[in-house]
């Protein structure tokens, strides 16, 4: 269906001129010291989230840079309509150098540090003081029209098992062909899990440069692994991915590059980076579920969809995640974790391409304000790809 | 993907097929291959989603799904054996290979 003819989606629009389809308030904590001040005016003030973490000092070089990209990256994925950024005061990444780049997006970006503010309480009080305003003047925003080609949609399989690779991930690449050709973005990521599977993706690079770094990439991921000294399977496939059937890290990597589907591959950008192509694009992240979720959304991705053949809670604090079963029994075992089943194509009793159809529907009712499972139960997972040792 | 189906092979070049449903030591299985049904002896009881040698193996055989390279036979493998962990083993990110390959170098690494 041509992109003209479909129905518009609602959203958000940023001063940045980004759409954004949730309208959160992000309590940004910049500093592991500040997460509890965070989580606690996140209880005080409705329509504010955040995440706990244990990054934020005592970073250096291309980790202090990773670290500080996803931090500016999620304040200006575009679900956030304002940011209080929250800090220490000593902190390596400072609260004032995040909230610099955010201000640059335009959005309404406040700095509180507990040591300004003379304690825990104090900076509590003016946190919850500001983002109260800030929740205020959000829910005055009126929701605008957009199509299809302003999404930016994220990819991800978890606790896979041996249906991942025969019925919700070609379903997902089935949804992502369909996104490309609606002039929209779909983000493939967990470089991990496509060891094996790299020389099918490099066939379908766009150019030569996009085919090198495929490469690239792969090599890097793969030489972690050898200069560990370790058999990469003692970690991945995790026992779980064994037990549902998953022998070697090539068979799950088979399974994952599904979720591509089948347009060329645009361009190869690095963990929490924002793509500037559309299209199918790759994100080089690791095969860890909430590493590659953190580092999408701060890629920009409004929505993330991720397969499951096992069960997972995940969710983010800032994109829906919409979570679909590989297999109707852990549908029914999980339904209160998982969205859509897939696991009909392993019955016989839907194609592929009308569980695509099923998704894409689901991806336009989320956009129009249906909440996914995981956004219900507020599983607001946050995890970050470090590059560096904490010194 | 047929209700009926107990097995799938993926593509002709595989060397195994994917359990549909769990199926029992010693019994008959019809694996299809698009408009194809060639039928298997089983003898290991397979369960849900997971694989069984269409075609003998020998140790060091590459295994494939999907078309392609998954690991490599660590023993012989007869037609109709569960294949998984215990006899077949991956390829790639083997980094407690390093050092013990004939050339001394491991897959994607360059020799030192």
């Amino acid at each position: 269906m041509a992109a003209e003819k479909m129905e518009p989606l609602m959203g958000y629009r940023r001063p940045d001129g980004q759409i954004g389809i949730r309208n959160h308030v992000l309590i940004l904590p910049t500093i592991t010291c500040a997460t509890q001040t965070a989580q606690r005016i996140t209880e005080l003030v409705d329509g504010t989230v955040t995440f706990i973490h244990q990054h934020g000092c005592a970073q250096v070089g291309v980790d202090y840079e990773q670290t500080f990209r996803t931090y500016v990256g999620l304040g200006k994925n575009p679900n956030v309509y304002g940011v209080v950024v929250l800090g220490l005061g000593c902190e390596t990444h400072q609260a004032r150098s995040v909230a610099g780049e955010l201000k640059k997006a335009g959005k309404p970006v406040e700095v509180v540090s507990i040591q300004d503010y003379g304690g825990t309480l104090s900076a509590i009080a003016e946190g919850a003081k500001i983002a109260a305003q800030m929740v205020q003047d959000a829910s005055a925003q009126q929701r605008v029209p957009f199509r299809f080609d302003e999404l930016i949609i994220g990819t991800e399989c978890g606790g896979s098992d041996a249906c991942s690779g025969l019925s919700a991930n070609p379903a997902v690449g089935a949804v992502s062909d369909k996104i490309v050709d609606l002039g929209g973005t779909a983000i493939l990521a967990e470089t991990t899990e496509l060891i094996g599977a790299e020389h099918l993706l490099a066939q379908r690079a766009a150019d030569d440069q996009v085919a090198k770094r495929v490469y690239e990439v792969i090599q890097a991921m793969e030489n972690r692994a050898f200069q560990m000294g370790v058999d990469i399977r003692t970690g991945n496939p995790s026992p779980g991915n064994m037990k549902g059937g998953l022998t070697t890290l090539e068979e799950k990597s088979l399974g994952a590059a599904a979720k591509a589907g089948s347009r060329p591959l645009q361009q190869l950008v690095n963990y929490a980076e924002r793509p500037t192509k559309k299209g199918l694009v790759w994100m080089d992240t690791p095969g860890h579920d909430i590493e590659q979720l953190t580092g999408m959304v701060a890629g920009g991705a409004q929505l993330v969809l991720f397969t499951t053949g096992r069960g997972t809670p995940t969710g983010s604090p800032i994109a829906p995640v919409l979570k679909i079963a590989t297999n109707t029994a852990i549908f029914e075992r999980m339904r209160e974790n998982i969205d859509i089943n897939a696991g009909t194509i392993i019955e016989g009793t839907e194609t592929v391409e009308e569980v695509g159809q099923r998704i894409i529907d689901e991806i336009v009712l989320t956009c129009l304000g249906k909440k996914t499972k995981s956004e219900i139960l507020r599983q607001h997972d946050f995890g970050l790809w470090r590059i560096g040792p904490t010194f | 993907m047929d209700s009926r189906k107990q097995a799938l092979m993926l593509k002709a070049a595989d060397s195994v097929a994917v359990a549909l449903r769990k199926l029992e030591k010693g019994s008959v299985v019809s694996v299809f291959f698009q408009e194809r049904m060639f039928q298997i002896v089983l003898k290991d009881s397979i369960e849900f989603g997971h694989k069984f040698a269409v075609v003998p193996m020998r140790k060091g055989d590459d295994v494939r799904k999907y078309g392609e390279v998954i690991g490599m036979a660590s023993r012989d493998i007869a037609v109709g054996e569960h294949v998984h962990v215990h006899n077949v083993e991956g390829k790639r990110g083997r980094g407690d290979k390093i050092g013990r390959r004939e050339n001394g170098t491991a897959h994607g690494l360059s020799a030192p």
